[in-house]
This record gives C-alpha cells, sequence and structure tokens, in this order.
C-alpha cells in the first residue's frame, strides 16, 4: 500500500505543475491585458482620435492620421484579400474536391499562414515600392492582403466542405448549374463559416506591423492618398514607443489599447459565432 | 458448483451527471469462479451496472451512485475505497480492442510495473504466464518487440486480456468484449473465458443471447434500468420465470 | 446539364469532375476565375522566391553563399556581410523561448484535457485563444516598458547572483542587466508562443480515445500515469507537430522581439547581451539602407529566413498529417 500512496503523491505532483503551468499561462494574460488596459484608459482622451500628431517633442496632439490610416490599409487589404480567398477556397472544396492540386495548395497555403510577415514585407518592398519610387499606402495593403488570403482560403476550403454533399445533389437536381448551386446553395450553408473565418483574418492583419513597416512606412501629416506613405496604427506604436518623448510613450500605450480591444472584440465575435453556429 | 459469492449488489441504484436514474434497486450476487452474464436491450443499463463494479463512472464528475457492492466484506461504493487498488484487483475488457502505445511486451508489463514489479526476469516470466494464459503466447513470441498496433483485432483483445490478467486480479468485467470481432476471434475468446474461470470470476456483458447461453453459469436479465430476473444460465434460457425475459431470449424483442 | 454528372458515380462524388464540354459558360468563367484565386497561393509563393533570389543576387555574386552563412561581420560602412550574427540570434531566442515555453504550453494542454473541472475548461481555453490573437507588436511594447525593467532590476541580477559560482553556467549572465537583451527577448517571444504549443497540443491530446485511457484506468493506473504513459505517447506525433510549428513562428516573429533585442551585430555569449535576429535586422536597417550592397544583402537575409521557416513549416505540416492520418484510422 506503500507504492500506491507513493504514486499517488508522484501524480499530485505533477499534476500541480500542469496546474500551475495553466495559470501562469492565466497570469500573462492578466498581467499583459490589465497594462494595456491601464497605461491605454490614462493616456485615451478625445484629442487622440481628432487631432493630428504635434511636431516632436512637443505636448498634445493626436494620431487622427494613424486611425484613418490604419483603417484604410486594413479595408483595402480586405477589399482585395477576402474575394481572392473566398473564390481559391471555393475551388479547392468544389471544382477541386479530391484532386491532388487541392490537396498541394491547402497545405501551401497552412504554411504561407505561418511564413514570416517581413518576408512578405520585402517582397512588396522590391515589387511595388521599389518601381514606384516611394513608399505608398496601396503596398501595405497589398502586403496585408497576401498575409490575409491564406488564412481566409483555408477557412473557406473547410467551412465549404462541413456542407453536405448532399445538399448540392438536391440542388443539381432542380437542374441548376454548378456555379449557381455554389453561389446560390453551398455559399448560404457556410455562410457564418466563413464569416468567421473572414472576422478572424481581419484581426489578424489589423496588428500587423512588420510587412508596413517598408510598404507603407509612416507619415506624420494626415493623408488618405493611397499612392503616397501612410500612418498605421502599428508602425506608430513603433516609433512613437522607442522614442525618447513620455508623451509618444503615453499615445503608443493608447494606441495599443484601442488596437488591441478591436482585435479581441472581433476575436471574441469570430468564437462566439463558431460557438452558437456549430455546437 | 460450490457457490461462494465474490461481490454482492444491494440496493445499487445509479445516476448519470444529468440526473438520469440509469439503475434502479439491483440487488445481485455474483458468484466465485463462474461467469454471470447480463443480457438484456441497448440502453438496458448492463455496461453501466458492470463499469459500477471498478468504479469507473468517477473519472466523470457528477455521477452518483446509492446502495452497495460488498466486494468479499467490504463495501465497493464507499468513499473510502482506493480507486488504484481496486482497478488492479477488479480488471476490464472493453468492447473495441484498447491497446496502449507500446510494444506487446510493454503493454502487459505496464501493470505490473505500475505494482512495482521492475526486475527484468519476473517481468519477462509474468509477461509470458499472462500471454500463455490468454492464449496468445505461441502467436506472438517471436514478436515481443514490435507495436501492439500490429497485431489483429483478435490478437489485440487477447492482449488486452492478457495485460488485465498479468495483475492477478479476482475479478473480471467483460464489456462485449468480441462485439468488435469475427467469428473465429470470437470463438478464441469464448473458449478463453471458459478456461479462465478456475482462476477469476467474470461478469460479461453481452448483447449476443447464444453466446450467453454457451459461457456463462449465471444469467441476469435487465431491462430500463431493472433487473428483471436472475438464475442459472439454463433456467433463464429455459424456463424463465418472466414473461418478458422469455420474449427476449427468443428473439421477439430486443 | 447531364454532361456534369457523366463523370461522377455515388461512390466518387467526393472528386467533382472539370470538363468544360457542354457546360453552362458562365460555370466554366467562374471555375476558372476560382481556380486563379487558389493558384495565386502558389504564385505568391514563387513570386516570393523569384524576387529575393533576384534582389539578392548582388550580394549572393559579392559574398557567395557559404561565406555570407558563416560570416560575423555586418559592416554597411565598409560594405562587407555576412548573415552568422543574425542567425545566431535567431536561433538562440528561438531555442530559449521554445525552452521556456514547450514545459509551460503542455502543462496547460495537460490541465485543460485532464485536470480542470468543466466549468474551467472553457474559461481558461478562451484565454489561450485571446493570448494567441493578442498583436505582436502589444507583446513587443509591454517587454519594453513592463518586462523590461522586471528584468534588469529583478531577475537578472538575481539570476547573476545565483550563478555567480557557478563555473561555465555564470558566463551565462556576465554583463550588465539592461533588460535589453537575448534573455528577455526569448521571455517574450517564448510567452507569444505558448498558445500555439498549448492549443496544438491540447487538440493532439483530446484525440486520445477515451476508451484507451480508461483502460488504462481500468488496471489501476493514476490519473498522472495515465496522461505520462497513454496520452502523451498516444499524440507525440500530433505534439511535435505542433512544437515545430511554433518553431516555425518563432523564427520568423519580428515585432516581439524587435523592442527588447537591442540590434547588436555581435556572437553574444551572455543572455544578458544584446544582439540581432535576421527579423530585428530587417525591422531595423531595411528601410535605411543607403546602397546597393546594403539592400541587397538584407533580401538576402529575408531570403535565408524565408527558406528555413518555409522547411521548418513544411516538417511541422508533414507531421501534423501523419498525426492526423494516424488518428483518423
Amino acid at each position: 500500500m506503500m507504492r500506491v500512496q507513493k504514486r499517488k503523491i508522484e501524480g499530485s505532483i505533477a499534476l500541480t505543475f500542469s496546474t500551475l503551468a495553466a495559470f501562469l499561462g492565466l497570469f500573462w494574460l492578466i498581467f499583459i491585458l490589465g497594462d494595456v488596459l491601464v497605461h491605454g484608459v490614462k493616456a485615451l482622451n478625445l484629442d487622440l482620435f481628432i487631432n493630428d500628431p504635434a511636431p516632436a517633442g512637443v505636448e498634445g496632439g493626436g494620431l487622427k492620421n494613424a486611425f484613418v490610416g490604419q483603417l484604410l490599409i486594413t479595408l483595402f487589404a480586405t477589399l482585395i484579400g477576402v474575394p481572392v480567398g473566398v473564390l481559391g477556397g471555393t475551388f479547392l472544396a468544389e471544382y477541386a474536391r479530391g484532386r491532388k492540386i487541392a490537396r498541394v495548395i491547402s497545405v501551401l497555403a497552412d504554411i504561407m499562414v505561418s511564413v514570416p510577415s517581413i518576408v512578405i514585407g520585402t517582397f512588396i518592398y522590391a515589387a511595388l515600392v521599389k518601381p514606384v519610387g516611394h513608399f505608398n499606402g496601396w503596398a501595405g495593403s497589398l502586403a496585408l492582403a497576401i498575409i490575409m488570403v491564406p488564412v481566409v482560403l483555408r477557412t473557406t476550403e473547410d467551412m465549404l466542405s462541413l456542407v453536405p454533399w448532399t445538399l448540392r445533389e438536391a440542388a443539381f437536381a432542380l437542374g441548376a448549374p454548378y456555379y449557381k448551386v455554389i453561389t446560390q446553395v453551398v455559399y448560404r450553408g457556410a455562410a457564418t463559416g466563413i464569416l468567421t473565418g473572414i472576422l478572424l483574418s481581419i484581426a489578424r492583419v489589423a496588428g500587423e506591423t512588420a510587412p508596413l513597416l517598408f510598404t507603407s512606412f509612416n507619415n506624420s501629416f494626415f493623408s488618405v492618398n493611397m499612392n503616397q506613405p501612410i500612418s498605421s496604427l502599428t508602425v506608430t506604436i513603433f516609433q512613437y514607443a522607442m522614442g525618447p518623448y513620455d508623451s509618444w510613450h503615453e499615445q503608443a500605450w493608447a494606441a495599443a489599447f484601442v488596437i488591441t480591444i478591436f482585435i479581441l472584440i472581433l476575436t471574441i465575435t469570430g468564437r462566439l459565432i463558431i460557438k452558437w453556429r456549430y455546437r | 458448483m460450490l457457490d461462494q459469492i465474490e461481490l454482492r449488489v444491494k440496493g445499487l441504484n445509479f445516476y448519470y451527471s444529468g440526473g438520469i436514474h440509469a439503475l434502479k434497486q439491483i440487488n445481485l450476487p455474483i458468484y466465485s469462479n463462474q461467469v454471470t452474464a447480463l443480457i438484456g436491450p441497448s440502453g438496458c443499463g448492463k455496461t453501466t451496472l458492470l463499469r459500477c463494479f471498478n468504479r469507473m463512472h468517477d473519472l466523470y464528475p457528477g455521477n452518483r451512485y446509492e446502495g452497495e457492492i460488498y466486494f468479499v466484506k467490504d463495501d465497493i461504493l464507499s468513499p473510502d475505497t482506493d480507486l488504484i487498488s481496486l482497478r488492479s484487483r477488479i480488471g476490464m475488457v472493453f468492447q473495441k480492442p484498447t491497446p496502449f502505445p507500446m510494444s506487446i511486451f510493454d503493454n502487459i508489463a505496464y501493470g505490473l510495473k505500475l505494482k512495482g514489479i521492475k526486475k527484468r526476469s519476473d517481468l519477462s516470466e509474468r509477461v509470458e504466464k499472462a500471454l500463455v494464459h490468454a492464449a496468445l503466447w505461441e502467436e506472438v513470441k517471436d514478436k515481443l518487440n514490435a507495436s501492439a498496433y500490429d497485431l489483429s483485432g483478435g490478437q489485440q483483445q487477447r492482449l488486452v486480456i492478457a495485460r488485465a490478467l498479468a495483475v492477478d486480479p479476482e475479478v473480471l468485467l467483460f464489456d462485449e468484449p468480441t462485439s468488435a470481432l469475427d467469428p473465429i476471434s470470437t470463438a478464441k475468446i469464448e473458449e478463453l473465458t471458459a478456461a479462465l474461470k478456475k482462476d477469476v470470476t467474470i461478469i460479461i456483458v453481452t448483447h449476443n443471447m447464444q453466446q450467453a447461453a454457451r459461457i456463462s453459469d449465471r444469467t441476469g436479465f435487465m431491462m430500463l434500468g431493472e433487473l428483471l430476473e436472475f438464475g442459472d444460465t439454463n433456467k433463464i434460457f429455459t424456463a424463465p420465470s418472466e414473461k418478458l425475459t422469455e420474449d427476449y431470449v427468443t428473439g421477439r424483442f430486443g | 446539364m447531364p454532361a456534369l454528372f457523366c463523370c461522377f458515380d455515388i461512390n466518387k462524388r467526393r472528386t467533382m469532375a472539370i470538363s468544360f464540354k457542354n457546360k453552362n459558360p458562365v460555370d466554366v468563367i467562374f471555375s476558372l476565375l476560382t481556380g486563379l484565386a487558389s493558384v495565386s497561393v502558389i504564385l505568391f509563393i514563387i513570386g516570393i522566391i523569384y524576387v529575393l533570389v533576384s534582389e539578392s543576387s548582388l550580394a549572393m555574386g559579392r559574398f557567395g553563399i557559404v561565406k555570407f552563412l558563416t560570416s560575423a561581420e555586418w559592416n554597411p560602412v565598409k560594405e562587407d556581410f555576412g548573415a552568422l550574427t543574425n542567425i545566431y540570434g535567431t536561433v538562440l531566442t528561438t531555442f530559449l523561448s521554445l525552452l521556456f515555453a514547450i514545459p509551460v504550453a503542455i502543462g496547460i494542454a495537460i490541465f485543460v484535457t485532464e485536470i480542470a473541472p468543466n466549468f474551467l475548461k472553457g474559461p481558461i481555453g478562451v484565454a489561450i485563444e485571446l493570448l494567441a490573437a493578442i498583436p505582436s507588436i502589444i507583446y513587443g511594447m509591454w517587454g519594453l516598458f513592463t518586462l523590461s525593467p522586471i528584468m534588469s532590476n529583478y531577475i537578472e541580477p538575481f539570476l547573476k547572483k545565483v550563478t555567480a559560482d557557478i563555473p561555465l553556467v555564470n558566463i551565462l549572465f556576465q554583463g550588465t542587466p539592461m533588460g535589453i537583451d537575448i534573455l528577455t527577448a526569448s521571455v517574450i517571444l517564448s510567452i507569444m508562443i505558448i498558445p500555439f504549443t498549448a492549443s496544438i497540443s491540447r487538440d493532439s491530446f483530446n484525440l486520445t480515445p477515451s476508451v484507451v485511457k480508461e483502460s488504462a484506468y481500468a488496471i489501476g493506473a493514476t490519473q498522472w500515469e495515465v496522461v505520462k504513459n497513454v496520452v502523451l505517447p498516444y499524440s507525440k506525433l500530433g505534439v511535435f507537430g505542433g512544437v515545430v510549428l511554433s518553431l516555425g513562428r518563432a523564427l520568423g516573429e519580428t515585432m516581439a522581439v524587435a523592442f527588447v533585442l537591442g540590434n547588436n551585430h555581435r556572437i553574444a555569449t551572455s543572455l544578458l547581451d544584446a544582439a540581432a535576429t535576421i527579423t530585428v535586422t530587417l525591422a531595423n536597417e531595411f528601410a535605411e539602407a543607403d546602397n546597393d550592397v546594403y539592400l541587397s544583402s538584407l533580401f538576402y537575409l529575408a531570403l535565408v529566413l524565408f527558406v528555413m521557416s518555409f522547411i521548418t513549416l513544411a516538417v511541422a505540416k508533414f507531421f501534423l498529417l501523419k498525426a492526423e492520418r494516424k488518428y483518423s484510422r
């Protein structure tokens, strides 16, 4: 019986460590989120949203240019990335279903999801910045779109595969051509799933910094011209946090707060939709 | 037949975590060195009852027992029961073969190692004994280090029985052990069951009426969580006292 | 319409016929459009490789392959560039972060799948997902403003004191604790990859059939023995794939380390030294590179990183697919 006791004690020790690990993970989350929250709320004010940056070192000013720039870059990235991703996923799950090409593209897309985003930045720099001669907003949007495509493509593929085949057969039986079956029946069956994938992919790219550093670069002035360098929240956070002024640091916290809240809301909404639709 | 009682179920009620009353007032003796079969239509509670004997239900929160199951003289259902020791005395074999992701040898040595047997020669000896006992030795003696997944389904099931036997249990619980096997493997397991009862007490849950008739000494017929009839297998299958039992064993429903 | 059906019978319905004979013209256009969209993934990869190779050809010609990979020189003034310090920093921070992250991540996975009461499983799972959703720049900034002072004021002096008299180990903690160093960067990186590793490990653990776990309990194993001897061996392929995937992520992570690594091009022996990774060098120097060889060398670095992470991710994918196949048997 001593031996059973010993084994039980050994087990409790190991399981206690696992529990501690779990709470360590939780601890980091609370620590980081709490920190962003406390510093961010302190630095948050209306000026931040309605003013453009004050000259370096001067107190006050806001980040209107960065908010607007971030929105523009993300918006255009979404407008490019989502259609390509959804159509690409449609090909894999419908026209190429079960074919080797579908498997190959699917695996490559999975790899692309995790390819260093800064490498995509260098690629777009060579393709879209160097030829034009200056940094520009379109380059930033395209870099984010390239990150978005594989994410949306893979979710679309998975979600379409979940739609029962009999549903398609029923539509075929009514004499519908395949494209109508897909757009009118299959998409409808997978709509929530695809929408969730899109939300999560926006959340993913909205926080990206590295691919913007040398594509859309930064702009201390208000600009909505996508042909010119344009400011983004993330690049501004990098610049301000690394900068020497306390007022910059505060604004970096505020920007970090806004972007974190935005991304967490998107993520939680996505999770809730999945939970509500697919449980 | 020397009728010594190994396990006695007294007034057992069992509730699943959702509140479902799965076993109702079960009273049942299990005799030593006999095979007791539990039969009845799907959902009647026979597997639920089987899993009470080694307190498998404790793995999932919210399940609740009422009543007693005496194992010789201790109540299995008492909160003081040491589940680890209980389960090394009452072994279990499941519907599908459940080899662990290790070699054939290690699968069988696993329970022994848990018991603290470390010496290689002791382990080898007892592994061989268990495999011989489970009628698998001749088929695997040359590949003890191969993965257990390389065996056929029937061999895996006998491996699992050998694994359960290796720790010298007093009771073995069989939960439809042949339902996933082909007829030849089934026959081997049935022969094995008959041979094993000189050493252990066996409780077997089965869907297969012929199987119950062939291998068991006693049979309990269950329905809707109640034990409707219990007695000598011969009597249950030839002259049951309950109308429902008769209907079931003659295949009129189920 | 029958043309569409001619090539698939009920047994083969998972493969769709691509044949344009007698087909609705809109259908042909739509299928080509979707095909083009999905091939874009391949085009991106080819494009990235082509662009990186052609942009780095100048540096490749000047420094070759072996010399570039083994030279620790990084001198924009003399226009002499080698990747070694960057590769060293990348590999070292990645290795350390995995070292910190793996035990914690596996602990979390064990807790969530085996130990946690049901009412805790959900919240902790969500917390892990959220931790994974936080953008890396937030980790980086938090590292600079919050973690770095804690490291330099408390943890690093403590580690120095504890290891001062242990030969060899004390070399790792030489120098002034500044908080802007390899150790801090690795800690932040590890916090970042914990959620990836944990959620993939959790998914792998969940694939262990409960009946196999039950049969281990049934011969009297304790909960920990079931985890150690059944769940872990059963899911090792998936967990390994998850670890390699995290490795791939850590290799390419930029912003989480850019704030606290210091961009210092030398082979550091102390964990309290500043260093540079490929990503940090790119982030700090790319927009400022003022001559062709410099820029070309940076593209060359990006190519090295791309190849490293692509191979790592492909290996990870290979193991994850193998695990998937094994369990779906």
